[in-house]
């Protein structure tokens, strides 16, 4: 258990409170201006893409790792900085392959499993 | 209050408001705090783990999505996500969570339509627009830092 | 038949209500009215295999259920008026399309159950023998076309109504021993530019307070006239709405008055927020509980009016506001 052992539980605290507050402005979104889930979301990884390109969101990472990176937030982050990285290797091109390329691997799963989660199952009646 | 709640479409709405009940918004921020601060916990947790396995920090923050994105997918078909949602409200739409489900379900709902342009065609009905802004800004961004940062350019 | 007052018609031999059928779903038969419903599915697929099918289904059977109790056959209905909130009606059309008779397809979004009756009871008093009409709904088909998947995770607004799994259907004879359709009052289409899709009692109050007062003046009668004043699918917060408003223009309707989308859920233990809404909304707990409040002779005079918003998810996405429509209808013993 040299994982368990390597835990940072101050790092975890700061992880948890930071992605916990992320939400909670996501809520207060929801209930203040019924904004729709897509609505939403699409606010999150705008915002994390622009705080990202302005390099603000990398203080956030840097601070509270997957209570940055996990949100939405973090997805935009993450898009905006593979778009500066591949700026940097490969130039004009890099601004249109970088930002996928980091979120290749999201993108896909979410695919993959989206499709395969239709095959075997059936939406059910929410029972409340 | 107005006399006439009816007078006109302004009127109507301020009365409407004061009757209508508002959402629980501190249980509900208090559950999304706590879920959400939960669900972005495992992921740090797996990147530990990735990190500790050596891999970069890249790399590892990828492992984190693909699992976290396969979990909600796999709690979406067990028709599950739905249930937690309704608790956590944006403390599971927030995280990558979200957006897996947003992908998820609508592929599954959609299921009855054909696998091709049901499963394939609807899958992206809530999602698609993340996808669209959030690349959309990234390629800004990347185009702006080009223009700010000239030294970069190396080879066009 | 004689136009009174400002859109109100009377019948001078008013049509039957032969007989009413009712289906509702598996919610539905655990909230309060359960034992009144003719038949409660366990089930929403109903062994079909999807959504919209089982719609049909429960259209089809809860037609085939109406026309066996009223003792006529079902060669004899001559004309059928039915609806749903589906796109292009395909519920009623499908479920329908086996049953040879001739078929007007109607839409009121969830008035549309009464609109079939005010409609049939035309035919009747015009010298038609026998019609049918029906009305259906869906939850998951419904949230499917006007909301979101199933099993996105979000949360329901505290305003919010629940569409009822269900299905309505009666048959309306010219001659017959009651209950009598004695009088219709049509509604206009009121917006008072509500936009919250998610606050469907609101946007449709206006249109019922509407028609309801219309209905008072122009048949010249008062609240307590009735037994029941029920409307279709306000909900509660509508119904408190319609309550208030009544009052300020001088009609007391609050001991009198319930809501069907009230009476089908109960708010606290079913988790249905605003109540129950739909075509099968008002249509089941008509055919199911009001209908056979009247055979029992606990309720001698109702004044029926179902409510509509009338909305679809492409005009709710470019911003409109939602429209309103309530037709009232009397019924008596």
């Amino acid at each position: 258990m040299d994982w368990f052992n390597s835990i940072d539980w101050m790092q975890l605290l700061r992880c948890f409170v930071v992605g916990g507050f992320i939400c909670i402005i996501g809520q207060i979104l929801i209930d203040k201006t019924k904004l729709t889930p897509a609505r939403i979301l699409v606010i999150f990884v705008t915002a994390g893409a622009i705080l990202g390109g302005l390099g603000i969101y990398q203080y956030i990472v840097d601070f509270a790792g997957a209570g940055a990176t996990v949100p939405l937030t973090g997805f935009g982050y993450n898009l905006a900085k593979g778009a500066i990285e591949g700026v940097k290797e490969f130039g004009i091109i890099g601004a249109f392959t970088g930002g996928v390329k980091a979120a290749a691997g999201g993108i896909s799963a979410a695919i993959f499993f989206g499709y395969i989660a239709s095959l075997i199952s059936k939406p059910k009646m929410k029972k409340q | 209050m107005s006399n006439n709640p009816l007078e006109n479409k302004q009127e109507y709405q301020k009365y409407v408001d004061e009757k209508s009940p508002n959402s629980p918004i501190y249980k509900n921020c208090f559950n999304a705090f706590w879920i959400g601060g939960l669900i972005c916990s495992i992921g740090q947790i797996i990147m530990n783990i990735c990190k500790t396995r050596g891999l970069d920090t890249q790399l590892s923050g990828t492992v984190v999505s693909i699992i976290l994105i396969g979990i909600s997918a796999f709690l979406t078909g067990l028709n599950l996500f739905n249930k937690i949602g309704k608790v956590a409200g944006a403390g599971s739409l927030v995280p990558i969570t979200g957006f897996a489900n947003s992908i998820v379900a609508p592929a599954m709902e959609y299921k009855s339509e054909g696998y091709v342009m049901g499963v394939g065609g609807k899958m992206f009905t809530v999602a698609g627009p993340v996808l669209v802004f959030g690349i959309s800004a990234s390629i800004i961004v990347g185009l702006l830092y080009l223009i700010f940062n000239t030294q970069s350019i190396t080879l066009v | 038949m004689k136009k009174i007052g400002k859109q109100t018609i009377s019948f001078d031999s008013p049509p039957t209500i032969l007989s009413t059928a009712c289906i509702v779903g598996p919610k539905e038969s655990q909230g309060p009215l359960a034992s009144y419903f003719d038949q409660c599915l366990d089930d929403e697929f109903w062994g079909e295999k999807s959504w919209e099918k089982a719609e049909s289904k429960i259209i089809k059977e809860t037609v085939n259920m109406a026309i066996a109790k009223s003792g006529v056959a079902s060669s004899s209905i001559d004309y059928c008026f039915a609806g749903d909130l589906l796109n292009q009606c395909i519920s009623s059309s499908f479920g329908l399309r086996d049953t040879n008779i001739p078929f007007f397809g109607i839409f009121g979004a969830c008035s549309t159950f009464v609109e079939g009756l005010s409609l049939a009871a035309i035919f009747a008093e015009s010298g038609i023998e026998n019609l049918l009409c029906a009305a259906s709904s869906h939850f998951c088909s419904a949230e499917k076309q006007f909301r979101f998947p199933l099993e996105l995770g979000n949360q329901r607004t505290p305003t919010s109504q629940w569409t009822v799994t269900g299905a309505g259907a009666a048959v309306v004879s010219k001659s017959g021993t009651g209950p009598y359709i004695t009088n219709i009052t049509p509604g206009k289409i009121v917006d008072m530019g509500i936009k919250d899709a998610n606050n469907m009692g609101s946007a449709m109050a206006p249109a019922a307070l509407d028609t309801l007062i219309t209905h008072f003046k122009d048949t010249d009668r008062n609240p307590s006239y009735y037994d029941a004043i029920i409307t279709g699918d306000l909900g509660h917060i509508g119904k408190s709405i319609l309550i208030d408003l009544a009052k300020k223009e001088g009609y007391n309707i609050k001991s009198n008055y319930n809501d069907c989308g009230v009476l089908i859920f109960d708010q606290e233990k079913q988790d249905t927020h605003a109540g129950g809404s739909g075509c099968g909304c008002c249509g089941s707990v008509f055919s199911g509980y009001l209908y056979k409040q009247m055979q029992d002779k606990k309720l001698k005079k109702i004044l029926l009016m179902a409510t509509g918003a009338l909305t679809n998810s492409t005009t709710s996405q470019q911003g409109e506001s939602i429209p309103g429509i309530a037709h009232a209808i009397s019924i008596e013993l």
